[in-house]
């Protein structure tokens, strides 16, 4: 295993057992208080500075058809119709109608009221559906109504869930029943995959997404996921470095590979393609590819391919020719 | 006591009401002065922030775009010595000046002149008026420094386009001292943008750009380049204006076909009751 600047020592002290650690709130507070403090101006240092490199030609070409491929094309609003969200399915299965060559995106998500109308479009296509459940954006419901929502929008057709952590009860350090209800939710998701929020915007410190990220993970999570895109501060690259170092410990201390996905605020093929870097050089080449890597995002899409259409056609691209989400 | 070194002024690039350098880092020598040398990226940069700029200036009343234009002309009276050094006649100063108030005064008169009512066969209200075409690119003549680069802007600018300039590669600094008006003119920053440099770089990026709208090569001295510009200019069908005859007097009455080829007509058929 390569062994990187910045990497931490949890690798090998956390070797013990640990499925045990989800029995008692005081074995996980002392294991997640036990992780190293995250080096805040490291962190961000090491993020400015994955974000200099210079991708170009074909390098280009080939990040930007791995970043579509990436793309968890995102619809979270109040005013979603059935029409809406059948556009952006259609959009997600050949997002450049002009260039057949171009692929189709990773997954469409939707809230679990409109999964039904996108399952009938994506049905066989190999684009996944996933839904955000357990009252996202906030999580602020009882257990009993989450893990309801979680099994609705499952049963309407979503094959992965995007579960957001409670982050009261996280903040106010009552670890465990954030595990359990992570727990709970994975085993309402059958076979579901499930993505947990972690929403580092309300974590305050890197910290604090360690942990939390650590707690994802230990309770099953398949992916853990930045934010829900609804409050001011969403994926930043050094929330994201913290977690893709936390998911490259996790493997090395149990063998589980755990998926990563920045969501709100990646909005440039520059930015995208940073974070491509930033996986490259933490987690390496094993993260590069959409069953662990996704970009949460809506308008992203569009400038991934008006760059494409760049590099295909030379000429600059305009937002005049391409869908507006 | 040691004697006093002068700062010595960088001519650097206008976007988005900015003043940065290329990002390329380059420059090169106009008058013993250093200018900007923009890069193709430059002219990609300069477009985003013109089609930033459309809403906000297209959206604004004539009236305001009006007073921001008279501003602006009083700006450049200000500034008349500062041109005068710089190589301007003070005569194309004045005309400049009165050029851009003269273009100002059109902002509210425009749509009576060239918009109204149409007579149709049938129960309606018909009416045109005159949009804004968008983001134009406009290449400025090499001479009058001053007074051509004027009248290739405020026509475009007063209708609520907004503009991407490629300034004379020999004449850049009056360009560049233009551009210290505007940004002291309550102009929204990204309506007016000024390019410094080789108009073989910029240009053919702007003539073959999607996102722009309308291209005007008045200042392509070069047949062959400015046919080129043409064929790439028709692939999103910009409209294009053809460069100026040599002999063009630039100190004379313009008219309103510099404004006119750069709109749009919007036609509305409202019923009309008993």
């Amino acid at each position: 295993m390569r062994r990187l600047p910045g990497m931490t020592a949890t690798a090998t002290s956390a070797r013990s057992d640990l499925s045990e650690l989800g029995r008692s709130e005081t074995a996980l507070r002392t294991f997640l208080h036990g992780l190293p403090g995250v080096d805040q101006v490291g962190a961000e240092q090491r993020a400015a500075q994955l974000g200099t490199r210079s991708i170009k030609t074909t390098a280009k070409a080939q990040a930007i058809d791995l970043a579509i491929r990436m793309v968890d094309l995102t619809t979270l609003e109040g005013a979603d119709t059935p029409g809406k969200v059948r556009a952006l399915a259609a959009k997600a299965l050949r997002p450049d109608p002009a260039d057949p060559s171009c692929p189709h995106v990773g997954a469409v998500c939707v809230y679990p009221a409109m999964v039904p109308h996108v399952a009938e479009v994506l049905r066989g296509s190999g684009v996944h559906l996933a839904s955000v459940a357990t009252a996202f954006p906030s999580g602020q419901a009882p257990l009993e109504v989450k893990l309801a929502d979680t099994r609705a929008a499952v049963e309407a057709g979503a094959d992965e869930i995007d579960m957001v952590i409670n982050r009261g009860a996280f903040l106010a350090g009552r670890y465990k029943e954030v595990y359990d209800e992570i727990v709970a939710t994975k085993e309402a998701c059958g076979d579901a995959h499930l993505k947990v929020i972690l929403e580092t915007g309300e974590l305050a410190t890197y910290d604090n997404v360690r942990r939390a990220s650590w707690l994802a993970m230990l309770a099953g999570g398949d992916f853990i996921k930045t934010s829900t895109g609804k409050v001011p501060v969403a994926a930043t690259p050094p929330v994201t470095l913290v977690m893709l170092e936390a998911v490259r410990d996790f493997r090395a201390a149990t063998g589980r590979q755990v998926g990563v996905k920045p969501a709100g605020g990646i909005r440039t093929t520059k930015d995208a393609i940073k974070y491509l870097v930033m996986v490259n050089e933490t987690v390496g080449p094993d993260w590069l590819d959409p069953d662990w890597f996704r970009f949460g995002a809506s308008s992203l899409l569009n400038d991934l391919l008006m760059q494409r259409t760049k590099l295909t056609t030379g000429v600059y691209a305009g937002p005049d020719y391409f869908t507006l989400d | 006591m040691s004697e006093r070194v002068a700062v010595r002024k960088t001519y650097k690039l206008f976007i988005g009401g900015k003043f940065p350098r290329s990002e390329s880092g380059r420059s090169y020598l106009v008058q013993d002065a250093n200018v900007s040398l923009a890069s193709r990226k430059d002219a990609r940069d300069a477009v985003v922030a013109a089609r930033a700029a459309v809403k906000g200036w297209a959206g604004a009343t004539a009236y305001n775009r009006g007073q921001i234009l008279y501003r602006a002309a009083e700006m450049l009276e200000g500034r008349r010595e500062q041109f005068v050094a710089l190589g301007v006649p003070g005569d194309e100063v004045d005309a400049a000046v009165d050029r851009w108030v003269w273009y100002a005064g059109w902002s509210d008169k425009l749509p009576q002149v060239y918009g109204g009512a149409n007579p149709v066969a049938g129960p309606y209200f018909n009416l045109s008026s005159p949009e804004p075409t968008g983001v134009v690119a406009v290449v400025a003549p090499a001479a009058p420094a001053l007074l051509g680069l004027v009248s290739v802007i405020a026509p475009a600018i007063v209708t609520g386009n907004t503009v991407v300039v490629a300034a004379s590669p020999a004449a850049p600094l009056a360009a560049v001292t233009l551009a210290e008006v505007l940004a002291t003119s309550d102009l929204p920053g990204g309506v007016v943008n000024i390019l410094t440099g080789r108009l073989s770089e910029t240009v053919p990026t702007l003539a073959s750009h999607m996102d722009v709208n309308a291209i005007d090569l008045t200042g392509v001295a070069d047949a062959d380049l400015a046919a080129d510009l043409e064929v790439k200019a028709a692939e999103n069908l910009k409209r294009v204006l053809r460069p100026a005859p040599v002999d063009h007097d630039w100190f004379a009455d313009p008219g309103i076909t510099r404004m006119t080829a750069l709109l749009e007509t919007k036609t509305v058929w409202h019923p009309k009751g008993v």
